[in-house]
């Protein structure tokens, strides 16, 4: 077929030449009329699948970046072992992961190992990877060095090629940016009913997700099959940029300001299991992770419509009494001094 | 498993209850079979449809959910769906009538779907992609994400496609990214089929038309 080589760009461009494609926009560009239009900022994108194929990759390398795409696209292959929730690494990081907006995961590739305030020390890229299993795959992360970790980041770092490593300049389209501050203060019940009217066909109107034969279609944004309450998305501006960048379905920012804040807030308003660095109590806990986390969630906080207070429960979900053995391992010790 | 059976309820539950409010009726496949007597002369005795090359074809029913059949009949009577063939048809039925056949339509075994044979190899990759992993270089999201892995349909609201036929399919698509058909939820459907180009709904269109639209359709073949 076609033969496409490095730089991926290029080699995109004459794919979809030879294919008669025309694309009228490709979401790999800074559009003009961005706030953020001037800046110049890091464009990268990541090859596809096709690309792969069609490179000259080693074929024992290029088998393990398959296996790291198919651990991220299907990471309920691992339920039960190291998945303990209805997610796939790409239920959140939308289009396998290559999507500005979505929490591109090549950009770990080029800005790790560093500091990293969730856990105040210095990640890698394995170690923020395992973040995401113990916390938003409410899991326990395969082992360091395992054959699915290195797998994953494998899969990873091909993402990032041809991007800088440690670029001097922002990254386009990293993380999930919020949109602005809405005009008025976001509110549990607009949220609900703009939740019903945009998400529960798909979501549920409780929350719970859709199986379909058995399988996983549409993921829990709250309740038991959800992620848990250390996870990044229960920070509510974390989930107000998800939403207005990735939802409904198709259809990115399509909802207003307001409308995200207010789904935003109303959706981590509900209970999720617990936080596995919970010391017992919510309170202590949310204090001792406030500076670092749950300042910016709703966890340990009252509910004003019912009283219910969020976080307040020994649930942890499908995992049980299982501990990741990531969260709260300490790191550099013998450094600690200097 | 029990968790899933009820959130599969929750679906049609609630999707039923935006389509019809407290209307929703019981069908009756007996009934349906005689009320269904004129949709034969297009659909086909076993439900099967036609693949009408160089004209309009008609769309398999057997199979369909039936909550899905009489949402579109109900569209076609109240011009939120638009086809003049239908309209007619859809017409001479009551909504006792549109529950009867529904239920009878949905009943029958999936037969295969038509016009897909033709295509390439690389056409059929192309197809592959997009109804399993989409192109999100042109944020086109995967088909099975909305039609349910091996494109068989979720609930009530998101039709099988697969094992349909490809001039169906491809018809469809071409009226949505024309604004001729925009009955679906929230404009789903047509915010993606809006970014397809011709050739990318030619592939997916002959994709489905050749997978197999259940389980045991897979074991018949
Ligand atoms: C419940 C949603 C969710 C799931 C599921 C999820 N993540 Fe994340 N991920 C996030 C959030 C939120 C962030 C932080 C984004 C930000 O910077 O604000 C993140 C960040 C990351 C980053 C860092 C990106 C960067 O810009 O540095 C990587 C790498 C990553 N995730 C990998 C994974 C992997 C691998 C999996 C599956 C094992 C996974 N994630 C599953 C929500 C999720
Ligand atoms: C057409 C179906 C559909 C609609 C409508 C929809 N979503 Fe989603 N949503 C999905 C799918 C599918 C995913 C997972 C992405 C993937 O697997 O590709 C997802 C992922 C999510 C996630 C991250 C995973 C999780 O479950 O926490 C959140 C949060 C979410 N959606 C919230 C919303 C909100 C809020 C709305 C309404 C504004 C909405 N969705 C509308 C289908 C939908
Ligand atoms: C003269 C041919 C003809 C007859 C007779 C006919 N149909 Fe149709 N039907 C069509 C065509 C053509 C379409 C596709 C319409 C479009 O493109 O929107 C269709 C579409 C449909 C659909 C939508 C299917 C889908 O997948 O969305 C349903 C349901 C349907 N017909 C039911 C019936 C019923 C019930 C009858 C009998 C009462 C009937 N039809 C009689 C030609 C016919
Ligand atoms: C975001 C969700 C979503 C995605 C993604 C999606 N669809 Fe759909 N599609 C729908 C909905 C909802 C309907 C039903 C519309 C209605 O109720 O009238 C539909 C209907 C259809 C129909 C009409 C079926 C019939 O029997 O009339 C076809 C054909 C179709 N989709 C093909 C596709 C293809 C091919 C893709 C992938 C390129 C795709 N869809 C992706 C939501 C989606």
């Amino acid at each position: 077929m076609i033969s496409c080589r490095r730089p991926f760009i290029i080699a995109l461009t004459g794919c979809s030449l030879a294919l008669g494609v025309a694309y009228a926009a490709s979401v790999f560009a800074q559009p003009e009329e961005r706030p953020d239009a001037a800046l110049d900022m890091l464009v990268h994108e990541p090859p596809t699948m096709e690309d792969l194929e069609n490179s000259d990759i080693h074929p024992e390398l290029k088998k393990v970046i398959r296996y790291g795409h198919d651990l991220f696209t299907n990471t309920q292959q691992l339920r039960g072992e190291n998945v303990f929730n209805d997610m796939n690494c790409s239920s959140c990081h939308l289009g396998e992961g290559r999507v500005p907006f979505s929490a591109p995961v090549w950009a770990a590739a080029i800005t790790l190992p560093d500091f990293r305030g969730k856990n105040q020390h210095v990640n890698n890229l394995e170690e923020r990877i395992a973040g995401c299993f113990a916390y938003s795959m409410n899991g326990v992360p395969p082992e360091y060095g395992s054959d699915e970790m290195l797998a994953l980041s494998a899969y990873h770092q091909w993402l990032a090629t041809g991007a800088p490593m440690y670029p001097d300049k922002p990254i386009f389209g990293r993380g999930f940016p919020a949109p602005d501050e809405p005009e008025q203060t976001p509110d549990y019940a607009r949220g609900e009913a703009a939740y019903q009217n945009n998400c529960a066909i798909c979501h549920q109107q409780d929350g719970t997700g859709h199986y379909e034969s058995g399988e996983y279609v549409f993921p829990a944004p709250w309740g038991d099959g959800s992620n848990n309450w250390g996870a990044g998305i229960v920070r509510v501006d974390t989930m107000a940029g998800f939403i207005y960048q990735n939802m409904p379905l198709g259809q990115p920012r399509s909802l207003s300001d307001q409308e995200a804040w207010d789904i935003a807030y109303y959706i981590t308003s509900q209970e999720r299991p617990q936080d596995p660095r919970y010391t017992g109590d919510v309170a202590e806990t949310s204090e001792r992770f406030g500076p670092t986390f749950h300042k910016r969630s709703l966890y340990g906080q009252t509910r004003e419509h019912d009283g219910h207070v969020l976080g307040d429960h020994e649930n942890f979900g499908e995992k049980g009494d299982i501990k990741p053995w990531n969260v709260g391992m300490p790191r550099f010790e013998n450094l600690s001094e200097e | 498993m029990n968790k899933k059976c009820l959130s599969r309820l929750g679906l049609l539950v609630g999707i039923s209850l935006v389509a019809f409010g407290a209307l929703a009726q019981q069908g009756d496949a007996e009934r349906g079979q005689a009320a269904a007597a004129t949709c034969t002369a297009c659909h086909q005795a076993y439900g099967s449809g036609m693949n009408v090359p160089n004209g309009e074809s008609w769309p398999r029913l057997a199979g369909l959910n039936a909550d899905y059949i009489a949402k579109q009949l109900h569209d076609f009577q109240a011009g939120q769906r638009q086809n003049a063939t239908m309209a007619t048809f859809a017409n001479m039925l009551d909504d006792q009538q549109i529950a009867d056949v529904a239920e009878y339509y949905s009943q029958m075994p999936l037969t295969l779907g038509q016009g897909g044979d033709q295509a390439d190899e690389a056409l059929l990759a192309r197809g592959q992609q997009l109804a399993e992993r989409g192109d999100w270089n042109a944020y086109i999201v995967s088909c099975q994400s909305c039609h349910g892995p091996g494109g068989t349909g979720v609930g009530s609201t998101f039709p099988g496609v697969a094992s349909q036929h490809a001039g169906y399919i491809s018809a469809q698509l071409k009226a949505w990214k024309t604004e001729t058909r925009s009955n679906d939820p929230q404009n789903l459907m047509g915010a993606i089929a809006k970014r397809m180009s011709d050739n990318d709904i030619q592939a997916v269109s002959a994709w489905y038309a050749t997978q197999s639209g259940s389980a045991e359709q897979e074991t018949a073949q």
